[in-house]
């Protein structure tokens, strides 16, 4: 048999033609056989034929024989004899003596009879052949009835070869036949699979089917490499006839994408052959990797509908635009090859699907283009600024600021000296978002602090009294100061939130650092509990404990507390049982007393240091937290170290377990090479944020996240299966350091470019302002007129040439910028070139 | 120091006798009392001579009507000092409070007394070192290899007292009256001298020659007595109004134009004063004819054979005789006192009332001269306020600026500021700099960048004409490209002809600003220093040579430009641009996700946040942002996989989805063929 097939695949193209003129094919090719035992005795070996078994005379049966006559001819094609046999009246054998045997067909391969057909199921041309052939490749086509039997044999056949799958709503139909007359030529080439199930359709096409038509697939499973892998599929478009069919399975076979290179006039190809079109990606040799995989991209969108060949520019000379990507041979003679520039793969597939709407597509694009650069305008006019933009929708909110003094250059120099002793001045300029945002919180301050004794909240707008601000050298806004009597002023350097002013304004109230007198008066401060004013403020205190002997100490510690004033609470003892006090600490002067949490804690700290900027960093060094909550204003504090975050993010507090375990592993580090720390959502719900920049969705918590902040930004997840202990940590960050853990995320590397193109009033002017244009005798140096900072219009070289494309060209290419740097923009330009001089 | 202590020292060359100074100031007036407020604040060893007994003596003896046309305004709504000096015209500048104009006088064009008055207070509140009844007569040059220029200046005055500085600050205005000469010149009467008593003109039929507003002045003062009066002169009336130039026919003055449009017998007529000639006939009467009649005359005939227009053409305009002729043309700079060897030249066409200066004030003909005032307003004749107090007290200090880096090693103050403060630095200063908006186009504001753009250094009201020599000049460094800001009026908008009313003069929209007709900031942006032969190639009339880029905020009838969204917002853009940079100002909530999830932090959490400055925000202003959609609330957050919107990405991918481009990679497909 499969020699047989060969012959018959070389013989296709007499079978298609003969398949289309079925009516002219003569009916001369039925055999009449006088009787079965004449009949049986001619039966070949192995070749099959059709039997009828007829009484001489039988009226009932005419239509019947007519459309068996005419499948003859049919059937011949594919090596199967139709023979009527006549049944002499006194037969009384198998065939011809029984009533219904001769309401059947037989088919026989050789003389072994294969399958016997109601001759109701032979109704006509069709269900004859598509009955007889579906009988006869029962082995080459596979009849499934689930999705499950479809999955087994497209399993089986990955990697292996491809697969034909066709749904028929009912055997017997002219789509079944085609089917089977397909699978009698490419049968043995691929697997054919056959289904009359209206829900295997259902399951195999995406969108609804209509379940009265038939569908064919090609699944692509010769190249399915891996188990898991689906195989692509390619759905015939057409009616499913068998030319049809034909023609899907040699589109199929054909070669993905061709490489041409030679004039794309010359070539010819099988989709053209079969009347389809071809579709050329214009390539170089810089960008053949990335052409390659658009053709490849565009031929699988294009799959049975046009080739896709990728023609080389360096090899061939094409006398068309520099800047064409795609060409379009269309299967007409005489239609000469469109070159066009596409900026999109849909594109490509649009214009094989409707070829009219090629041009309608580049006109509305065109259009489209204005409407988006207008839309652009419009977006350059919105407010992207969040602080603008929320002050300003703020603007209508009347402040209370009753509690804030307005100061003037008339009264600006009195106030200060008048009875408060701390007067606190804001700088702003009226129209600044910043300097609103942080009267907002100014305002808020002064409703916290209002009654407190000493204390005068003030301020000046520099819109109003410039003078002013330039006389107490004010440069920036805003900037707020502190003035005490006698004393210079200090400039406020933290966080512009209210509890953080709040808390700066209540420490520069007492002097720092705070001379203490007695004992007593050391250990309430201790405590927390002296001075009073600051005995509701819950910062660790700072004691200095100096001996007589050691004056510099002193004197570099008093240097620190005036530039760390309002910011660290901060005392000094030096009386004389001052070494009495330091070594109930266990330290001896000069030495720093540390009390955390109300005096619970009091770490002591001896002082090597003296120099004043040595002990700032040192003061500053000791207030960090070992195993700090990570919020919005203590990170930078942390993020001056400089070093690796160990981030256990948390949905609410941590647990005992996790937070004893995390400590243990803080403490165990004297060296500190990383940060330990913990991050309470609920606390900082931005976290979820960041969580979700690294994992796209929020992951199980409680999480523990190694971040890289300052190199190379790589954030390794600690695995979830593991408990949160100090071991597994150990053993996880050494697995990390050794580059054994693959990183679940990298911060983004991007720059912070201008987030929308600015107006390009010189390109504007250009036209009307001709003097404007660059001088002809200018060097090329002075030929500036690129947009600055890689403008993303790129807009402005209407009126130049080769040199402008590079640089755009360039400009495009930049990472981020995606597609909008690239055609769109430049045909823009020609556009936006022609708008202006019509300004 | 060292030359300090030849500070008045005597010092005797070649018999003569020299007081030595630094600088030497000539004239009294508001420049060169403006000037020695700066070198007496600098502690500079000066003098200012002075040939009347007080100072101002211009303004002793002009406008001889008293009535200054330099604006006094006492109210502006306004309480900002800077801002104020843009609408008080006559104040100079210095630190004391009490010499405002305004305290002054509460005319709105207050008379030329006050500013006599005005002038001593500011001499001697200040205690500027003026030395009164000293006429220098002379000045010459004394080559030295050792003097700052190379030379010395030698002042002699009228009783032959002799003077020697480094540096000769030239600020004796321009007194000289222009005069025409022309057959029967000497029955014109001069503007300095005629009578400003209206009875003296009853019924009498005047001529003016003449245009300005001296000429308008005097014919406003007679309007009312006469028979009527002509005004002739070469060119045609221009309208400060239609001009934007102080200096052209002021409103307050031009009451004749009325009566002239009205048909009330008053009439304005061109010609060239060069041609005419006068003749008196024996009732007194001055008859206008043309030279040219004259040349032909027999010399022994009398009046009656003179040829008068009216002969051949018997409805020439001027026809009718006149009782007087006065001449109103205007006063030039008196070139008469300086040695040949100084080459003080007059300038070419309409300049040449002034003397030849560079853009820095200095003589073109010697090294260490300045002319500072009324005689320098060749610099921007016509076009800015150089030439009048409330422009040139600020070129004035720019000289001094200028001459303190020269001499002294004081660079050009200059305040330095994080790259977050670039646009409000800018924003500040259009909004009320005085320098900058009185001297639109001349001064400029500058904008040093230095390495990566992450700060800048600020330099104020800098001529823009020695742009190039700015490094020089300065002693500032500009190697990292800068900002150039000024203010200008619309190129097309001002102009003698020009309709300035017409309709749908004003832009409104941000993205026509480039359009706008009146005074409105321009920033031009330059990644180098433009050369010398850049600047003088620049396009005819730019103040600049062609930009890397240039933007224009958009012109403001309130003249306030902190509109947050037409002002600022694409200012911002445009900065954002010519560095490559996001310069948008976050909350620290932001900045704290941004230092999670990126590399590299805007400049605004960089300086800001990460310096322990964040902006933490109101709960009020962050539930705005968030309704704005330009910061992400996490508190409710229901994990949809969104991406923050704020995020920088985030917005950039949003925006390219909004139009609708498809993130299917073709990118290569397209932009490599373009190469």
């Amino acid at each position: 048999m499969p020699a047989q097939k060969d012959r018959w695949v070389s013989s296709l193209v007499f079978l298609l033609s003969c398949v289309s003129s079925i009516p002219q094919c003569g009916s001369a090719s039925l055999q009449q056989e006088q009787s079965p035992q004449h009949y049986f005795s001619g039966l070949e070996a192995g070749k099959p034929s059709l039997a009828f078994f007829t009484p001489t005379v039988s009226p009932g049966a005419q239509p019947f024989l007519e459309h068996v006559e005419s499948s003859a001819e049919a059937l011949q094609d594919y090596g199967v004899s139709v023979v009527k046999v006549n049944c002499p009246k006194e037969d009384v054998s198998r065939y011809c003596g029984k009533e219904n045997a001769l309401r059947k067909a037989f088919l026989f391969r050789g003389n072994r009879l294969i399958r016997e057909f109601p001759t109701d199921a032979l109704f006509d041309v069709n269900s004859i052949v598509a009955n007889v052939l579906f009988a006869l490749l029962f082995n080459e086509v596979k009849y499934v009835e689930t999705l499950a039997d479809l999955e087994n044999i497209e399993n089986v056949l990955k990697g292996k070869s491809n697969m034909v799958f066709a749904y028929v709503p009912a055997t017997g139909t002219a789509e079944h036949r085609a089917v089977m007359e397909a699978a009698f030529v490419y049968g043995t080439i691929h697997q054919f699979v056959l289904t009359t199930e209206a829900a295997l359709l259902k399951a195999t096409s995406q969108d609804d089917p209509d379940v009265s038509s038939a569908w064919l697939l090609f699944c692509h499973c010769q190249q399915v490499t891996e188990p898991a892998q689906a195989c692509r599929r390619t759905a015939l478009a057409q009616p499913l006839t068998l030319l049809n069919i034909h023609r899907h399975l040699k589109l199929m076979a054909a070669p993905l994408v061709t490489e041409v290179a030679e004039d794309p006039e010359k070539i010819s190809t099988v989709h053209l052959q079969l009347g389809l079109p071809l579709v050329f990606i214009l390539s170089q040799k810089e960008t053949y990797e990335a052409d390659r995989r658009t053709a490849e991209f565009v031929a699988w969108q294009l799959l049975g509908k046009a080739g896709v060949a990728l023609l080389s520019r360096d090899l061939v000379e094409l006398n068309v635009l520099q800047r064409s990507n795609v060409a379009l041979k269309t299967p007409d003679e005489g239609m000469p090859i469109q070159y066009l520039v596409l900026e999109d793969t849909d594109e490509v597939i649009t214009l094989v699907e409707d070829k009219n709407k090629v041009k309608q597509i580049q006109e509305y694009e065109q259009e489209e283009e204005e409407d988006e650069d207008e839309k652009e305008n419009n977006n350059q006019d919105i407010q992207d600024d969040q602080v603008v933009e929320a002050v300003s929708r703020d603007k209508k909110r009347e402040l209370p600021l009753e509690q804030i003094l307005v100061l003037t250059e008339e009264n600006f120099h009195s106030s200060l000296s008048e009875a408060a002793r701390t007067v606190v001045v804001l700088f702003y300029a009226s129209w600044e978002a910043v300097s609103l945002a942080v009267l907002r919180s100014y305002s808020e301050v002064a409703a916290h602090l209002q009654g407190t004794p000493g204390v005068l909240l003030s301020r000046v707008n520099c819109w109003d009294w410039t003078g002013l601000c330039s006389q107490e050298n004010v440069t920036q806004f805003p900037t707020i100061r502190i003035y005490q009597e006698g004393q210079q002023s200090v400039t406020y350097g933290g966080m512009w939130g209210t509890e953080e002013l709040s808390s700066f304004i209540l420490l520069s109230q007492v002097s720092c650092p705070l001379k203490l007198a007695t004992m007593d008066e050391a250990e309430g401060y201790l405590r927390g509990e002296f001075p009073s004013e600051l005995s509701s403020h819950h910062h660790p205190s700072l004691l200095g404990v100096f001996s007589s002997a050691t004056r510099e100490a002193r004197e570099a510690f008093e240097e620190a507390g005036n530039i760390l004033s309002g910011h660290v609470r901060m005392g000094m003892y030096f009386e004389d049982d001052a070494l009495a006090l330091s070594q109930k600490y266990s330290v001896s002067p000069p030495a720093l007393l540390l009390a955390r949490s109300g005096g619970r804690s009091v770490e002591g700290i001896t002082l090597s240091e003296h120099s004043v900027q040595d002990m700032v960093q040192m003061i500053r060094y000791q207030l960090l937290d070992i195993f700090p909550e990570i919020t919005v204003p203590n990170l930078p504090q942390y993020l001056q170290l400089g070093k690796p975050f160990l981030i256990l993010f948390s949905a609410g507090d941590i647990s005992q377990v996790e937070s004893k375990e995390m400590l243990k592993l803080a403490k165990g580090r004297p060296q500190k090479t990383f940060v330990v720390c913990w991050l309470n959502l609920k606390k900082t719900p931005v976290g979820y944020g960041i969580l979700r920049t690294y994992f796209s969705t929020t992951p199980p918590l409680p999480l523990l996240l190694w971040v890289n902040l300052h190199a190379g930004g790589q954030v390794f997840k600690f695995p979830s299966e593991q408990s949160i202990t100090e071991m597994n940590i150990l053993l996880w960050l050494e697995r990390l350091q050794a580059g054994l853990e693959i990183p679940s995320s990298t911060l983004s590397e991007e720059d912070w470019k201008p987030p929308l193109p600015a107006y390009d009033f010189l390109q504007m002017m250009e036209p009307s302002v001709p003097e404007l244009s660059p001088h002809p005798g200018d060097t090329p140096a002075q030929h500036p007129p690129k947009n600055p900072g890689g403008d993303t219009a790129g807009g402005d070289s209407a009126t130049r040439e080769e040199p402008s494309q590079e640089s755009t060209a360039e400009e495009g290419g930049a990472p981020g910028r995606g597609l909008r740097g690239t055609a769109p923009r430049l045909a823009a330009r020609d556009k936006q070139g022609k708008r202006h001089s019509e300004l | 120091l060292g030359l300090a202590l030849y500070a008045s020292s005597l010092c005797a060359i070649s018999g003569a006798t020299f007081l030595y100074h630094d600088y030497c100031v000539i004239g009294a007036g508001p420049a060169g009392l403006q000037a020695a407020y700066f070198l007496q604040q600098a502690g500079r060893d000066y003098v200012v001579f002075e040939r009347s007994h007080a100072p101002g003596s211009f303004f002793a003896l002009y406008p001889r009507h008293r009535k200054l046309i330099s604006i006094n305004k006492q109210y502006t709504g306004k309480s900002n000092s800077e801002f104020n000096l843009r609408h008080d015209w006559n104040s100079l500048l210095s630190h004391d409070r009490r010499l405002l104009f305004r305290r002054y006088s509460r005319d709105f064009f207050p008379n030329a007394d006050t500013m006599v008055r005005y002038l001593e207070d500011f001499a001697s509140l200040l205690k500027l070192r003026v030395q009164y009844n000293t006429a220098i007569i002379h000045v010459t040059l004394e080559k030295n290899e050792k003097a700052w220029n190379g030379h010395y200046f030698l002042l002699t005055d009228q009783d032959r007292k002799n003077y020697k500085c480094s540096s000769l600050l030239v600020a004796a205005g321009t007194w000289v009256p222009n005069v025409v000469n022309f057959p029967g010149s000497e029955y014109v009467e001069g503007y300095e001298t005629v009578s400003i008593n209206p009875e003296d003109f009853t019924g009498q039929t005047v001529l003016i020659l003449g245009r300005g507003n001296s000429a308008f002045e005097t014919a406003e003062n007679i309007l009312g007595v006469t028979n009527f009066i002509h005004m002739v002169s070469r060119s045609r009336v221009r309208l400060s109004w239609a001009t934007h130039y102080v200096g052209d026919l002021r409103a307050v003055n031009n009451g004749l134009l009325d009566t002239y449009q009205l048909k009330s017998l008053d009439g304005l007529l061109e010609g060239d004063l060069e041609d005419l000639a006068i003749v008196k006939d024996k009732k007194g009467k001055l008859h206008i004819t043309l030279r040219f009649y004259l040349e032909n005359r027999n010399i022994s005939a009398g009046i009656d054979s003179i040829t008068l227009p009216q002969d051949e053409l018997d409805n020439f305009a001027t026809r009718a005789p006149y009782d007087r002729v006065i001449r109103c043309l205007g006063w030039k700079f008196d070139f008469s006192i300086y040695n040949r060897s100084l080459r003080m030249m007059p300038g070419k066409g309409n300049i040449k009332k002034y003397p030849q200066i560079k853009p820095n004030y200095e003589s073109r003909g010697t090294r260490g001269l300045f002319v500072l005032g009324t005689a320098s307003h060749s610099v921007d004749f016509r076009k800015s306020a150089g030439g009048f107090i409330h422009g040139f007290r600020y070129t004035t200090r720019a000289v001094h600026r200028l001459l303190e880096n020269r001499h002294h090693g004081v660079p050009w103050p200059s305040t330095v500021y994080p790259i977050t403060q670039l646009t409000n630095s800018i924003i500040k200063r259009v909004n009320e700099a005085s320098g900058l908006y009185q001297m639109f186009s001349v001064l400029a504001d500058i904008i040093l960048l230095r390495e990566n753009a992450t700060a800048f250094e600020y330099l104020e009201e800098y001529p823009t004409g020695v742009l190039a020599e700015l490094e020089m000049q300065t002693g500032r460094k500009a190697r990292n490209g800068l900002f150039v800001i000024i203010m200008e009026y619309g190129r097309n908008f001002s102009g003698a002809d020009k309709d300035v009313f017409y309709y749908n003069r004003a832009v409104g929209e941000a993205q026509h600003a480039w359009q706008s007709n009146f005074l409105h900031p321009v920033i031009y942006y330059y990644k180098h220093l433009p050369t010398e032969r850049e600047m003088r190639l620049r396009p005819p009339e730019w103040p600049l040579p062609r930009p890397n880029a240039i933007h224009h905020i958009v012109e403001d009838f309130l003249t306030d430009w902190t509109a947050p969204n037409a002002h600022i917002l694409p200012l911002r853009r445009f900065l954002e641009n010519c560095l490559s940079t996001d310069l948008r100002n976050f909350f620290a909530e932001s900045c704290f996700l941004f230092t999670f999830t990126h590399q590299k932090l805007p400049p605004s959490c960089q300086q800001g946040y990460i310096r322990m400055q964040g902006l933490l925000g109101s709960q009020e202003l962050r539930q705005h942002a968030v309704q704005a959609g330009l910061l992400q609330d996490y508190t409710h957050t229901d994990f949809s996989g969104d991406r923050p919107p704020d995020s920088h990405h985030g917005s950039q991918e949003h925006l390219m989805r909004d139009h609708g481009i498809p993130v299917r990679p073709l990118q290569h497909l397209v932009n490599a063929k373009d190469e």
